[in-house]
């Protein structure tokens, strides 16, 4: 097998910043290899430097490709030898059908008049070879999420790649679609497609990659080869984080206190196709010094669950009872929620949790800003001291509060956001998927914070789409399918095993 | 604890001068070009720029589109655009013209019930816009048009006035020397004591909340500006005020419209920087949804600026009437629009969350010197729109290179 790319020592400056240290990366013909690191460790940087957004020159080293030297000076240059980047943000236009979004600034068009016949025809092999089945004309927003990655390369394919970069592809798919994309790369493999997958999921690293190389902080760390015994999850993760994780989650005496808040008959449906029902009788109890899980696959309804009782933020028709502390409380507006005792963590800070273009003590007395206030006249020096001790108490990484949340980190930015409703000072934290897409020494830093939270009284209900989380962190576990609570097991009880079964069999 | 704060951060701050202007160029760059302007204008007009009476004329002239222009930046912040101001200007000074000439009202009730009509203008667009979700563009394009029409039809086509001479002195009356003394003291033939002392009260003032609060900064490690900058900053703002009241003073003394916009910027400034309520309309132009599950009210608080921006108008709309002592079916006719230009001038973001009330009055006054510059120069109505259209772009352009030079 010779190397199909080669990248030697990149360096790449910004500046103030050496975001890239002599980098090497070598990708043989043909192989699944994984690219990890924590966030900002420069994996997203050393793609833009593969595919030219990085223009060769504003950078140091070489890159060669296929046996040559490859000085790429943009994206089109790059995609002309195939090799093709799908981003973690899909980057395919809503409203325009698969067969249009497929050939986006590629039209199979003469004189500037477009083929339709030809389109279609092409769309429906290009899907067939993906493994879907939906017709050319279907609009992309009407297909769900792990579809549209599926259209994503085929729109890859459209375009006779070789090298496909996958960043972190898997992120916002539930296990049975990331599983289809798995294996979708398996067989294009097969086919002499070579890929490099960046992802934080080990498990995913582990069961598809020939070889895995890690990266931090702007520097090569290690290769690892798959055919050997050297790829184990620990190995990775020490490789990442530069240190020993002695385990995973942070030890917690587990201490249930009475009940603090409990959901009774809780039911919704769809705010748009109003006769759908969305969450059905759903009742679930939250004790003090608790964390209760919520697993389910994506779309289960979980998310919903959550939005709809806080503040009936999703959905129509809500109806059932919310008590804290054993007493019915007004959740009808998400003011009254906070003032009830409730914050809800959202699984999107970047569109629900955060106001990016805002400082990070802003964003972090949003939700309680009386409190730093009188008479409706904010004290800046109090929100000043309020958000600095944030930033020391959990470790925000950042010179100072001063800082818009936009530059910060993921990890860091999830953060912030939970200082914001550490400060509403709740009751009960409902979390949403509070560690996606953060690096390991952030996920474990905040589950120290939930640790902390419960063992100070508060109750956690937390979703999470990741299954080892859920068993890691819970006391209680919930599962959730279809719209209804169809399970319910201790953390002495539960497994993967016996979540998954309640979930299938339900 | 808090002394460790101090130490982290203050070691932060120790950035070099240059690099504190890039991050404020905005902000430096928006005074410098005013600045700029007038001497420019100063120069070409052979001083007349700056002759008492050009200068209360520049605030007479000035004072509806600045009073507009914060009511304006609280809507472009929340996230909006108001297109319907001009017309409600001319609708309210065509609605008090009739309530005055034609029904004998006075004016301590003609202003009241004006401003009222103000208020419900705004609430009946700003209903449509917060609690419909219906685009502000749309809803407020709809009100021009109504409310030009309604001007028409109130006028019946025809100019209403005079007004009574109360009416008038809100717009052209001045405050009267109440220290009538201090001329005599320093053997002045004509001056307006009382501008003059309330000019340096204020320079002092200014200069005085300034150290309380870089005091207040330094204790709470927030990032201060350098040294020299604060200095030459405030010496330019207290000399420009010592400046301009001496100015008036030796005209006709304060005029006063000058007195309603200073403490209205004053108020909306105040407004905007450090209560709840100006905080909450930043957060919810800067991410509506983060605001609404933040426990904002984001509804109201969008009806909220609509009402506000409605009675601004209307009292504009008092002022203009009063100036031109008639009301005028073309009265604020295309105002929207130099009252948005002042606006985005003033650095304001169109997609919401970002501007300034000093900003936007700075803006206006960049528009207004222009246009009073130029026609002292005798520059004709068309190659003035050019240029004050490509100042309005070069703004933008200005801000939308710095901020990705930024990022």
């Amino acid at each position: 097998m010779k190397p199909l790319l080669e990248m030697r020592s990149i360096t790449k400056t910004f500046p103030g910043v050496k975001a890239l240290d002599a980098v090497s990366l070598t990708v043989m013909e043909g192989e699944i290899h994984a690219l990890v690191g924590e966030n900002g460790a420069g994996k997203s940087t050393l793609m833009k430097v593969l595919s030219g957004v990085y223009p060769a020159g504003s950078y140091e080293g070489e890159i060669h490709y296929d046996g040559k030297l490859a000085e790429f000076s943009g994206i089109s240059q790059s995609e002309a030898v195939g090799i093709i980047i799908i981003h973690q943000e899909l980057a395919l236009v809503p409203l325009l059908s698969i067969a249009e979004n497929l050939f986006i600034g590629n039209e199979c068009a003469k004189y500037g008049i477009v083929n339709w016949h030809e389109t279609f025809q092409r769309t429906e092999a290009l899907l067939k070879k993906v493994g879907l089945s939906e017709a050319p004309g279907t609009l992309v927003d009407r297909i769900g999420v792990g579809k549209q990655q599926l259209v994503e390369i085929a729109k890859a394919l459209s375009k006779d790649v070789r090298l496909l970069i996958l960043d972190e592809p898997t992120s916002a798919l539930s296990e049975k679609d990331s599983q289809k994309l798995l294996d979708l790369l398996l067989e294009l493999k097969t086919q002499g497609v070579t890929s490099i997958i960046i992802s934080h999921k080990l498990n995913e690293v582990r069961s598809i990659a020939d070889r895995v190389t890690v990266i931090r902080d702007g520097a090569t760390i290690s290769t690892l080869h798959a055919k050997g015994e050297e790829i184990t999850e620990d190995r990775i993760i020490r490789d990442m984080v530069g240190r020993d994780m002695a385990q995973r989650f942070p030890e917690r005496k587990s201490r249930p206190g009475p009940v603090l808040m409990e959901v009774r008959n809780w039911n919704v449906w769809h705010p748009e196709h109003t006769e759908r029902q969305v969450i059905r009788d759903a009742c679930l109890t939250v004790r003090a010094g608790e964390v209760v899980g919520i697993a389910g696959l994506m779309g289960s309804g979980r998310t919903e669950l959550s939005m709809s009782i806080f503040g009936k933020s999703y959905g129509r028709r809500i109806s059932g009872e919310v008590l804290i502390d054993g007493a019915p409380v007004d959740v009808s507006t998400v003011d009254r929620a906070i003032s009830s005792g409730l914050a809800y963590v959202t699984e999107d800070r970047k569109h629900l949790g955060l106001v990016l273009d805002e400082t990070i003590q802003r964003n972090i007395t949003l939700a309680n800003l009386p409190k730093v206030s009188s008479y409706g006249v904010i004290s800046e020096a109090e929100e000043v001291k309020v958000a600095e001790g944030y930033r020391k108490a959990i470790n925000i990484r950042t010179p100072g509060v001063f800082q818009k949340v936009v530059n910060l980190s993921g990890g860091n930015q999830q953060k912030v956001v939970l200082s914001k409703w550490l400060f509403a000072d709740p009751k009960v934290l409902i979390l949403d998927e509070p560690t996606r897409g953060i690096d390991v020494g952030a996920k474990y830093e905040i589950y120290g914070i939930i640790n902390k939270l419960v063992d100070d009284g508060k109750g956690v209900l937390m979703i999470s789409s990741e299954l080892p989380e859920l068993l890691g962190m819970c006391d209680r576990i919930y599962v959730m399918n279809e719209g209804a609570l169809v399970g319910e097991l201790t953390a002495a009880e539960a497994s993967q095993e016996r979540i998954m079964s309640f979930i299938v069999r339900s | 604890m808090a002394t460790e704060t101090v130490e982290s951060t203050a070691g932060q701050q120790d950035r070099s001068v240059s690099q504190y202007l890039a991050n404020h160029l905005r902000d430096y760059g928006m005074v410098l070009a005013l600045i700029a302007i007038m001497a420019f204008f100063q120069f070409t007009t052979d001083g007349t720029l700056l002759r008492p009476v050009n200068i209360t004329n520049l605030f007479l002239q000035n004072s509806y589109i600045i009073i507009m222009a914060l009511g304006m930046l609280l809507v472009i912040v929340a996230g909006h655009i108001d297109l319907s101001v001009g017309s409600v200007v001319g609708f309210v000074g065509a609605l008090a013209a009739v309530m005055m000439v034609q029904w004998g009202w006075s004016i301590y009730l003609t202003i009241p019930a004006c401003l009222f009509v103000g208020i419900l203008i705004g609430a009946a667009q700003g209903y449509w816009i917060a609690y419909w979700r219906i685009p502000s563009f749309i809803v407020t394009l709809a009100g021009m048009l109504v409310f030009r029409g309604a001007s028409l039809w109130l006028l019946e086509g025809q100019s209403v006035g005079p007004f009574p001479r109360e009416f008038q002195a809100l717009s052209t009356g001045f405050i009267p020397d109440l220290l009538p003394f201090i001329k005599d003291m320093f053997g002045f033939e004509r001056m307006n004591g009382f501008a003059v002392v309330t000019g340096f009260v204020i320079a002092g003032l200014i200069i005085w909340m300034g150290l309380q609060a870089r005091a207040r900064n330094r204790a709470y490690g927030m990032v201060t500006e350098p040294m020299i900058f604060f200095v030459v900053r405030n010496l330019l703002v207290a000399g420009a005020i010592v400046f301009v009241s001496y100015k008036l003073a030796t005209f006709r003394g304060l005029p006063n419209v000058l007195i309603t916009m200073g403490i209205l910027t004053i108020v909306y400034a105040f407004l905007t920087e450090s209560t709840t309520l100006g905080r909450r309309i930043y957060a919810l132009g800067g991410n509506e949804k983060a605001a609404k599950l933040s426990g904002i009210r984001t509804e109201r608080l969008t009806f909220l600026a609509f009402v506000n921006m409605g009675m601004l108008a209307a009292l504009a709309g008092l002022i203009f009437a009063a100036r031109l002592n008639t009301a005028t079916p073309k009265a604020g006719v295309s105002f929207e629009l130099d009252v948005i230009a002042a606006v985005f001038i003033g650095g304001a973001s169109m997609s919401g969350g970002v501007g300034k009330i000093v900003g936007a009055v700075v803006g206006a006054f960049i528009m207004g010197v222009m246009n009073n510059g130029m026609s002292i120069m005798g520059i004709g109505i068309d190659y003035q729109q050019v240029i004050k259209g490509l100042v309005l772009l070069a703004a933008v352009i200005f801000d939308v290179y710095n901020k990705n030079k930024q990022s």
